[in-house]
């Protein structure tokens, strides 16, 4: 295995002691006794709409001054229950409401969900879509770290890259466009395939995102990563220790910030990641820079995965030979009675599933994404459809993070965790 | 394929085939599940707390066990140096409908040997209860609340079982049970009647906000502290 540990070039704060508190002033306070004033607790209510929760988030907070004593996180205003409609819908059906969860990286979602149906029928999709699977999912991974990225700096007042990265989500959304024909809501992937290859001229595209993105990514990272005042901000703000984190369920880099070595794509491994040559940054701190460290390597990481996907990406069918899985050509149903019918049957009916459950678990850019699905024999509908959404375990250890903290600390260590609210209420 | 490729509205009827070379697509060969460790060590263990266990999906081991033993076996499960599984990656129910149990579904990963083991308990459709795991797995606490919120299911002994997705004073029931419409239980008129009649006031009063209380003890309706407004006032004049 790869090299999985990342030293960063720059230290910690100077200001800050071994303790990682901060020393004390060097100048002597004024000596004026403090007027007594009456002091109470202050309960403050952030959201559920206000731009610094990330969406539709509401925080209930106790204050004592400025410190925070106690928040509490109300969820559900986005409540959509997808499940629930999942459970009235066939399999392909369903992939419309995988991207409209978290529509920061869409394309992971939809391949997790496919990936899950597949792994319960037994169908291996064809090598070259799971290579396209893979750019999917690592394109989105910047994707979703771009804006984390840009929202989180604007947060602790740095506008910048706030534009830098909007400019380069922005290609990406081209990306999509062309690839799906939707910026969003792209639902590109079918079970036993993908709705379409790739098109003509897309992979030149990626690879022109790829040859430019590096080049602003390290303009960012100069902007931030040796920033005073991020560093203030950031560093020892928010820590989580390594077996907090895991009893507390984080995944994704909010774990592997606390220094815990767990990756899905490296442990369980799905679609030959075993295979690429990557690494997976670890933090040490479990703070909210160390957060930021590990997501700006990690769409290094990602830039690694996409050149080595664009080189090895084979020809041949994208969508399985079997037919009670996928649609025969459009060509074939306009002439011949035979597929005419044989479209019809798996668009109305579906495709029947063996009985069982399978519960299959990508890396999201989020963190641990689960798929699980239930079904019955011979069943064309889920009988249950569980997303284990990362965001939502992610969000549950915010009342641990922010506790002592200043109120503009919590609103760092909530955009530090990346949360997307429309897959926490699902 | 070994044999003749199969015509389309054949392959449709029969549905699909497990892929030769899947990984995961040989269901059949691997009728017992007896290869995961946890589960000769569970049985050894525990006897007939185990109730059964299989392979599912290829390579994934399920176990059901006895829900009166799910504590033990759980905590089991996550301190004993052999097993250590120590993430409790969710905790979810599935309801199958038509009066079966509804099923808790713990999937659990240990990070220290890399290796995830699914457990179920079946609790009958009448006595939704079970013991709460949040004491183990911190994370369990608001993913037992969704399932309380969703399926209706007890934790006992957890610390703040409320309502989470759907709203506090939400009526209809619970809405993920396979006995709950997909349109929910009021019609359409009540369920407007209801949402203008709502109190949005209420949503931001002082006595809602002190959560974690028992759970769904918060007051629907009435006045809200008007002791605050009156000092408020006296200090204006």
């Amino acid at each position: 295995m790869a090299q999985r540990v990342v030293e960063y070039a720059v230290g910690r704060n100077p200001e800050m002691g071994p303790d990682g508190l901060p020393t004390p002033s060097p100048f002597e306070p004024f000596d004026v006794p403090e007027p007594e004033l009456g002091t109470e607790e202050m309960l403050i209510n952030i959201g559920p709409q206000h731009p610094a929760t990330h969406g539709v988030l509401r925080l209930i907070c106790e204050l004592d001054g400025e410190t925070v004593l106690r928040v509490t996180p109300d969820i559900g205003y986005l409540h959509s229950s997808f499940e629930k409609l999942g459970e009235y819908r066939t399999w392909n059906q369903i992939v419309t409401l995988t991207d409209r969860m978290d529509y920061l990286a869409p394309l992971i979602y939809n391949c997790a969900y496919v990936m899950s149906v597949e792994k319960l029928m037994g169908i291996e999709v064809t090598e070259r879509c799971k290579v396209v699977r893979v750019i999917c999912m690592e394109l989105d991974r910047i994707f979703g770290h771009l804006l984390w990225l840009g929202t989180t700096a604007i947060d602790v007042g740095a506008f910048t890259p706030f534009l830098y990265a909007f400019q380069q989500r922005e290609r990406i959304y081209l990306l999509h466009e062309a690839l799906t024909g939707a910026r969003i809501t792209t639902s590109a992937t079918r079970v036993g395939g993908m709705m379409a290859d790739l098109p003509d001229g897309w992979i030149d595209g990626l690879r022109s995102f790829l040859d430019t993105f590096p080049n602003t990514l390290a303009e960012i990272d100069r902007l931030l990563t040796g920033n005073q005042i991020h560093i203030g901000r950031t560093q020892g703000v928010g820590a989580i220790t390594a077996d907090e984190a895991i009893n507390y369920g984080l995944t994704g880099p909010n774990l592997r910030a606390a220094g815990v070595d767990y990756d899905v794509r490296k442990d369980r491994p799905y679609y030959d990641y075993e295979t690429y040559d990557f690494e997976v940054p670890i933090g040490e701190h479990g703070d909210c820079y160390d957060r930021y460290l590990c997501r700006m390597e990690e769409m290094r990481q990602s830039v690694r995965i996409l050149r080595q996907a664009i080189a090895r990406l084979p020809g041949g069918p994208i969508n399985v030979q079997d037919p009670s899985v996928s649609l025969p050509s459009k060509t074939d149903c306009m002439s011949d009675m035979e597929s005419m019918i044989h479209h019809f049957k798996l668009i109305t009916e579906g495709i029947p599933a063996p009985e069982g459950d399978c519960y299959m678990a990508v890396e999201g850019s989020k963190g641990e994404l689960g798929m699980y699905v239930v079904a019955e024999e011979g069943g064309t509908k889920p009988v249950r459809w569980r997303v284990r959404p990362p965001s939502f375990v992610n969000l549950s250890v915010i009342a641990r993070l922010a506790e002592g903290h200043l109120v503009s600390d919590l609103i760092m260590i909530n955009a530090s965790l990346d949360i997307v609210l429309g897959e926490i209420d699902r | 394929m070994p044999d003749t490729p199969r015509r389309g509205l054949d392959a449709v009827e029969e549905g699909p085939r497990p892929s030769d070379a899947g990984p995961g697509g040989s269901s059949g060969t691997h009728a017992s599940a007896s290869d995961h460790p946890s589960v000769a060590a569970l049985e050894a263990r525990f006897g007939k707390a185990i109730l059964r266990h299989r392979v599912s999906a290829g390579d994934q081991t399920v176990v059901w066990i006895d829900p009166a033993k799910s504590l033990e076996i759980l905590t089991w499960l996550k301190d004993e140096p052999g097993q250590r599984f120590d993430m409790m990656a969710d905790v979810t129910a599935v309801d199958y409908g038509q009066g079966r149990p509804v099923e808790v579904v713990y999937q659990m990963f240990s990070t220290g040997q890399k290796r995830a083991l699914r457990v179920r308990c079946a609790l009958p459709i009448e006595a939704l209860e079970i013991d709460s795991v949040a004491g183990l797995w911190k994370c369990a606490n608001w993913l037992e609340r969704e399932v309380y919120d969703l399926f209706g299911v007890t934790f006992k002994g957890h610390p703040d079982l409320r309502r989470i997705l759907m709203p506090y004073d939400y009526a209809e029931g619970h809405p993920l049970r396979k006995d709950f419409p997909l349109r929910g239980r009021f019609s359409r008129a009540e369920q407007t009647r209801r949402a203008l009649a709502q109190d949005v006031d209420r949503f931001y009063r002082a006595e809602d906000l002190r959560l974690g209380g028992a759970p769904q003890e918060v007051a629907v309706g009435g006045p809200s502290t008007d002791g605050g407004a009156s000092v408020g006032t006296g200090e204006g004049s």
